[in-house]
């Protein structure tokens, strides 16, 4: 009986570990092409379990119905926000563009908590006791859910970015921004675009979240943080590698809390990021750049 | 030693300085309750902003975890006192080396591995997150339901012990910050304070010529680690209460970094003119929005946060570099 228990917690593990997978998908795209570190992630990934909560408790509209329109809202956002403040700052150091994003995500997480106050929101579908069963192996429903579309989510940007016109262009950008300026690309607005889509990749994943946890706004650096440990694990600004780290993270968290206690398991998280800085620095998938 | 201290600075600034020394000297005599604990918030932050310019303003290694050197020590030195009663002074003596140690151990990881920028800032979060976690889980310092000093009401100020009123612990912040400032502006002048200059405009450069990168890098890390642990200790005994949630929280890094970011990074006086600006501008919107009758715990929070978003974006250096082109004391550009 205890080898179901493992199993099934495991299973679970990498259904979330996958919405987390997601959600640093974004982060690393943004990242891989713009080369800001977007600070203000995991916020922007509550202001989009917010919105799902909210048009769920105000329309009983169901979180994955809203999923496409949800992720437009958020590109939307991430657009603006580059092509409004951000651009100027692409040629700043490090250091200042991280002010800036952070001092957005201050206001961020506060607005919230005006907003909606610091109780924890959810959602309740009608299938949120469901679970399918595989002989022994049980699969919430929810979780499976989420997976599901998370593949499919970031299935479609990796299409975007092989196989448009627009994709390589941006790829194009990430390569060699110069090269770009020369043949004519308007780098600002593919920046933009690239924003928006690493937002809207977020905005899925808060979405999915929501079926799965539930929401506060205290939230938003605990994501920001735990994006930053699956991207840097799996590779900052590999696309395979975001997913590759957000399973890691998903099933060392899950396995974590099964075997230690649930509030101990970021530790985990922490420990696995410190020994990929050490020993693989470019990350499991990450190539290394040259110094 | 005072004349080089002193060496190149415009009279204006030292007469400034020195009325600015005097009034905060005077200050207990008239200020209200009130102000004196927010002087006591102000100057606790321009030291710690102090500290953490140096690893930033001054080697350019840009720290997002100095709540940790914060944390460790206040927890090293409440712990001795609540589990052996030893006094701050003492506890000095454990926490200073444990946060120094930390703080070597992160320099040792990144600057070993070539663990530089985003990926440093990274790194410091994460082990300040790690030590948040692993005290929440720690039964000796009482895990995550807070560690607590004992308090009496006290007619005396215990100058050795830090029990007594909050006039005591303003003079000791006042102290400390004033020997930050002079240390500060004593490193500057040295060798150390120049290689650092030189690692933080051009690591490379610096290399080429000869600079030890690694160790001094080192140096300012241990250093700043080791002076933000004074601060730890004095939070420890002026609040008499800690939980790992509160010191050790990422939020904590981000308040401590925004006085010397507003202020100027690198520069002496940037930290502690951004600890008046900012502590003095959150406690008027409190008092604002008290007096509005509005009761919303996130909006000095948004204030803060737009506050932020206006300097950086109009003032990238921070305000003291402006000023002091406004005040004559730099010349203007053009």
């Amino acid at each position: 009986m205890p080898a179901d228990i493992y199993l099934n917690v495991a299973v679970g593990g990498v259904l979330t570990g996958l919405v987390y997978g997601l959600m640093a998908l974004g982060l690393s795209v943004i990242f891989g092409v713009v080369r800001v570190v977007n600070f203000a992630h995991g916020e922007m990934m509550t202001i989009a379990m917010y919105i799902a909560v909210t048009l769920f408790s105000a329309f009983h509209l169901d979180p994955l119905l809203m999923l496409v329109p949800i992720a437009t809202v958020l590109f939307a956002f991430g657009y603006v926000l580059q092509a409004g403040m951000i651009n100027a700052f692409i040629t700043r150091p490090e250091h200042s563009q991280f002010l800036l994003l952070v001092a957005m995500a201050i206001i961020m997480v506060n607005v919230l908590l005006i907003l909606f106050g610091p109780d924890a929101q959810g959602v309740q579908t009608s299938y949120s006791f469901d679970s399918f069963q595989f002989g022994r192996l049980i699969v919430d429903a929810t979780k499976a859910y989420a997976g599901i579309a998370a593949i499919v989510v970031a299935l479609a940007l990796f299409v975007f970015f092989r196989s448009t016109r627009v994709g390589t262009a941006i790829r194009a950008c990430a390569d060699n921004y110069t090269g770009a300026l020369v043949v004519g690309l308007d780098v600002k607005h593919l920046y933009a675009l690239t924003f928006g889509l690493g937002t809207a990749c977020v905005g899925a994943a808060g979405v999915m979240l929501v079926l799965i946890a539930d929401v506060t706004p205290s939230l938003g650096p605990a994501y920001t943080l735990l994006a930053f440990v699956i991207v840097i694990t799996g590779g900052l600004g590999s696309m395979p590698g975001a997913l590759i780290g957000g399973l890691l993270i998903g099933l060392t968290e899950a396995m974590a809390g099964l075997l230690f206690s649930p509030s101990a398991k970021s530790m985990f998280a922490f420990a696995i990021l410190v020994l990929v800085l050490l020993f693989r620095p470019q990350g499991i998938m990450g190539k290394r750049a040259a110094s | 030693m005072i004349a080089r201290l002193i060496e190149g600075v415009p009279r204006r600034a030292l007469v400034m300085l020195g009325v600015l020394l005097l009034a905060l000297i005077v200050a207990p005599l008239i200020a209200s309750d009130y102000l004196l604990t927010v002087l006591i918030l102000i100057l606790y932050f321009a030291y710690i902003g102090q500290a953490w310019n140096i690893m930033m303003g001054f080697a350019g290694q840009l720290s997002l975890g100095h709540a940790l050197y914060v944390g460790l020590g206040a927890y090293a030195a409440a712990a001795f006192y609540v589990h052996f009663g030893v006094g701050p002074w003492l506890g000095l003596m454990v926490a200073v080396p444990v946060a120094a140690l930390a703080g070597a151990f992160i320099g040792f990881l990144a600057f070993r591995f070539r663990v530089a920028g985003v990926y440093f800032a990274i790194l410091t979060i994460a082990v300040a997150e790690f030590a948040r976690v692993g005290f929440d889980h720690w039964s000796w310092t009482s895990g995550s339901s807070g560690l607590f000093l004992p308090v009496a009401q006290y007619s005396h100020n215990d100058l050795w012990l830090l029990r007594g009123q909050p006039v005591m612990f303003y003079y000791v912040i006042l102290v400390a910050t004033v020997l930050a400032f002079i240390f500060c502006r004593a490193l500057l002048q040295s060798r150390v304070g120049y290689f650092w200059l030189a690692i933080r405009e051009d690591e490379e450069a610096a290399r080429s010529s000869g600079i030890d990168t690694f160790h001094y890098k080192m140096v300012a890390v241990v250093i700043s680690a080791a002076m933000t642990s004074f601060a730890g200790v004095f939070y420890a005994f002026f609040y008499n209460n800690l939980f790992p949630e509160q010191v050790f929280h990422i939020s904590r890094s981000i308040e401590i970094i925004l006085g010397p970011i507003v202020g100027g990074i690198g520069t002496l006086f940037g930290p502690v003119l951004g600890a008046f600006v900012l502590t003095g501008l959150g406690e008027t919107i409190t008092a604002v929005l008290a007096a509005a009758g509005i009761d919303l715990p996130g909006a000095k929070q948004v204030f803060y946060g737009i506050c932020l978003l206006l300097v950086i974006m109009t003032l990238p250096d921070g305000i003291w570099p402006w000023l002091c082109k406004r005040i004559g004391l730099a010349e203007r550009d053009k």
